[in-house]
């Protein structure tokens, strides 16, 4: 019913009421038809819709192609801050559809309010039988003022990671290098400031040698890392210890620079 | 019974290796070739390929597999010359009265023994005669014959190929099971964790069996063939688990969960006791526990220890690495732990795997470790008693992990080229080497029993 009603709407271009009449009201034009045989009135013929005659021409003139659809898009207001609505009013002659980029599809005139967080040209596309017309609107969205409250943003384990950090070994060994003791000690500070964590110490080795060797020297570097914390005052029961060999590296590459990244005793807060 | 004709089998080897390594030298040894349970003389051997009898449109194809499993059966077992198929003669015969001697005993096949026989489809069974007739000895020739009755499937042909080539390596080999039918258990990352998979010897019918999806390693298959041992990784650390193939899902192996660092089973021969490494008394030490997982007694007291496998002829001594003086040796201890003798001289040796004749030890060593000092990660083969030992792998990628064929004549072991980790499998001498499996990264192989 809507379709039909714009149709009508669109009629409002003078030359075009003939040719849409005809086609609206079969009724009205069979009575013209009987009324211009009987003044004639030389003889009946069938078929005359589809053959008129020269004198009808004047009546019923050639259907003119499909017009062309017009869309108009405005916007109001057209700046805006971050927030505020804005209204967003469209009018379409000759369009059987009609999208809004963004939006989707709409009736081919309406309004509808929208809130941009942005600054956004809305665009439309109204299609019908002659072609397509298109239309947009611009809205400005101004920023909004910026929160100046600092806002902490760090989780646990972040700060753990930051204040518990790993330790490196040499090749094929577990002892405890000299500058690995200096990290122990902060990693120990900060375990024993923090009472309630739980830590995972995981032995880890390079990928040199033999998978069941390496689970043993992983073991032997996880107990001695955890041996420098007790000694540091962490509580023995507040730690678990887990080998991972060479099964879980850091670095897979072939260089001692990486073999040096995977041979670790690494912190993780147990869950 | 068995053992004396074992004995009788394997002493050949071990004189063999004596004498060599003794000519050599020690530590001058490179590309040594010897036997290794492998007899001095091959036997010259023909398969003729299996004439086929009747119609059924399946005889092609598991005629096919069974020609080609059988050949590959035979030239595997490591004991045999086999005589090339091209040398053979054209005639394809199904039975001993169509058999001509002559013509497999002449140039240019020269056998002296030959197999051959018939196989035929009917109602969906697979009915195979086989004969191993001796070509020189005319008037009674006749070896040994076999017949086998099977569903009809390529599965089935593979079997019943598997069946008649080790009868007759047998026969022929001394008394020496062959391993045509046994499986070769290892750790397979193709499925995007490290599980436990097995294979057929030959590296046909790979097949998953545990699907934990964290780390699975180590596997170690129980002697009677019905569990396998590993290591896995979980909440806890590791444990040793057990997976029952008559139960179709893991077991209870209590004394392989505690403490949550355990790895590295170990089976005794007679299926009754289980040596792991375990890091639950502080660091990791060899322990023992039944089966069932109780008894548990600790053998080891330096740390380090890891890796144990059990003398497989006496149950009562444990090959083990440690690295109690820095970088990991083999040693070997009897049950109460003493006794300790320490088997390598320096390097880097890892991963010892015990024969069954119980006097040699696999191991994979690198001899030349360290900074600035690169050797190769090879597979040795040691004689306990002399120490003296061959290198089996030469100039190709890093070996690691070698385990012994129930036989004793093969070694299957990880082989790592270029990042690649594949299982390979070879005579103990070092010879015929192959790649059995290809798909993924694999590691970690481990031989059944039987």
């Amino acid at each position: 019913m809507i379709f039909i009603d714009v149709l009508n709407g669109v009629r409002v271009i003078p030359k075009r009421d003939t040719y849409m009449q005809e086609g609206r009201s079969r009724q009205v034009k069979r009575g013209i038809f009987t009324i211009v045989v009987l003044l004639i009135a030389v003889v009946a013929f069938s078929g005359c819709n589809k053959k008129p005659l020269p004198t009808q021409a004047e009546v019923l003139p050639p259907p003119p192609p499909p017009a062309a659809p017009i869309a108009q898009l405005t916007a109001t207001p057209t700046v805006i801050s971050a927030g505020d609505q804005v209204q967003l009013t469209w009018r379409t002659m000759n369009a059987t559809s009609v999208i809004i980029d963004g939006i989707g599809s709409v009736p081919t005139a309406g309004v509808k309010t929208v809130t941009p967080t942005q600054s956004t040209t809305y665009h439309l596309v109204a299609r019908g039988e002659g072609g397509s017309a298109d239309a947009s609107a611009r809205v400005t969205v101004n920023a909004p003022v910026a929160v100046t409250v600092p806002v902490t943003t760090i989780t646990p384990e972040e700060e753990f990671k930051a204040n518990v950090q790993d330790i490196f070994f040499d090749y094929d060994t577990a002892d405890i290098r000299s500058d690995a003791q200096a990290t122990l000690q902060k990693d120990a500070n900060y375990l024993v400031s923090h009472p309630d964590i739980r830590v995972v110490i995981g032995g880890y080795c390079d990928e040199r040698g033999s998978n069941e060797y390496n689970l043993a020297l992983g073991q032997n570097r996880a107990d001695a890392t955890k041996s420098a914390l007790v000694e540091a005052g962490v509580a023995d029961g507040r730690i678990r210890v887990v080998s991972y060999g060479k099964e879980k590296p850091f670095c897979s590459d072939q260089n001692e620079q990486c073999w040096q990244l995977n041979r670790r005793g690494g912190f993780t807060m147990a869950r | 019974m068995k053992a004396p004709a074992l004995l009788r089998a394997f002493l050949p080897a071990l004189i063999c290796i004596l004498v060599f390594v003794s000519c050599a030298g020690i530590g001058a040894q490179d590309w040594v070739r010897t036997g290794t349970n492998l007899s001095n003389t091959t036997i010259r051997l023909a398969a003729s390929d299996f004439k086929p009898v009747g119609a059924d449109p399946q005889t092609p194809t598991l005629k096919s597999v069974f020609d080609a499993t059988l050949a590959k059966d035979l030239d595997n077992a490591g004991i045999f010359e086999m005589v090339s198929k091209s040398l053979t003669p054209q005639s394809m015969p199904g039975a001993p009265n169509e058999i001509v001697l002559s013509q497999w005993s002449a140039d240019p096949a020269n056998a002296a023994m030959v197999a051959f026989g018939a196989l035929s489809v009917n109602s969906g069974k697979l009915a195979v005669y086989g004969w191993l007739f001796d070509t020189r000895n005319t008037a009674n020739p006749q070896v040994f014959g076999q017949q086998f009755n099977e569903a009809a499937s390529p599965e089935m042909a593979r079997t019943i190929a598997h069946r008649f080539a080790d009868a007759i390596i047998y026969r022929l080999g001394g008394g020496v099971n062959g391993i045509a039918e046994t499986k070769i258990y290892f750790v397979s990352s193709r499925t995007g964790s490290k599980e436990i998979w097995s294979m057929d010897y030959d590296g046909e019918n790979q097949q998953q069996i545990t699907h934990l999806g964290t780390i699975a390693l180590s596997p170690r298959i129980s002697p009677d063939n019905s569990r396998v041992a590993f290591a896995a990784l979980g909440d806890g650390g590791w444990s040793v688990r057990m997976y029952s193939f008559d139960l179709g899902r893991l077991v209870s192996f209590p004394a392989g969960t505690a403490g949550g660092s355990n790895q590295s089973p170990a089976w005794s021969s007679d299926g009754a006791k289980i040596a792991f490494s375990s890091a639950r008394s502080g660091k990791p030490e060899i322990w023992v526990a039944d089966a069932s997982g109780s008894n548990l007694r600790r053998l080891t007291a330096f740390g380090t220890d890891t890796s144990p496998s059990w003398n497989p002829r006496t149950n009562s001594q444990i090959a083990w690495i440690s690295g109690r003086t820095g970088l990991p040796q083999i040693y070997i201890m009897d049950m109460d732990g003493s006794n300790v003798q320490r088997m390598t001289d320096g390097g880097y040796a890892v991963s010892p795997n015990w024969a069954p004749n119980g006097g040699l030890l696999t191991f994979s060593w690198n001899r030349k470790y360290g900074p600035g000092d690169p050797g190769g990660q090879d597979i040795y083969v040691m004689d306990i008693a002399s120490k003296r030992w061959l290198q089996a792998t030469h100039e190709s990628g890093s070996n690691d992990f070698p385990a012994w064929s129930p036989d004793g004549r093969h070694i299957v072991f990880e082989r790592t080229i270029g990042g690649h980790a594949q299982i390979w499998s070879m005579l103990a001498d070092g010879t015929h080497q192959q790649q059995l499996t290809h798909s993924g990264n694999n590691f970690m192989p481990n031989w059944s029993l039987k």
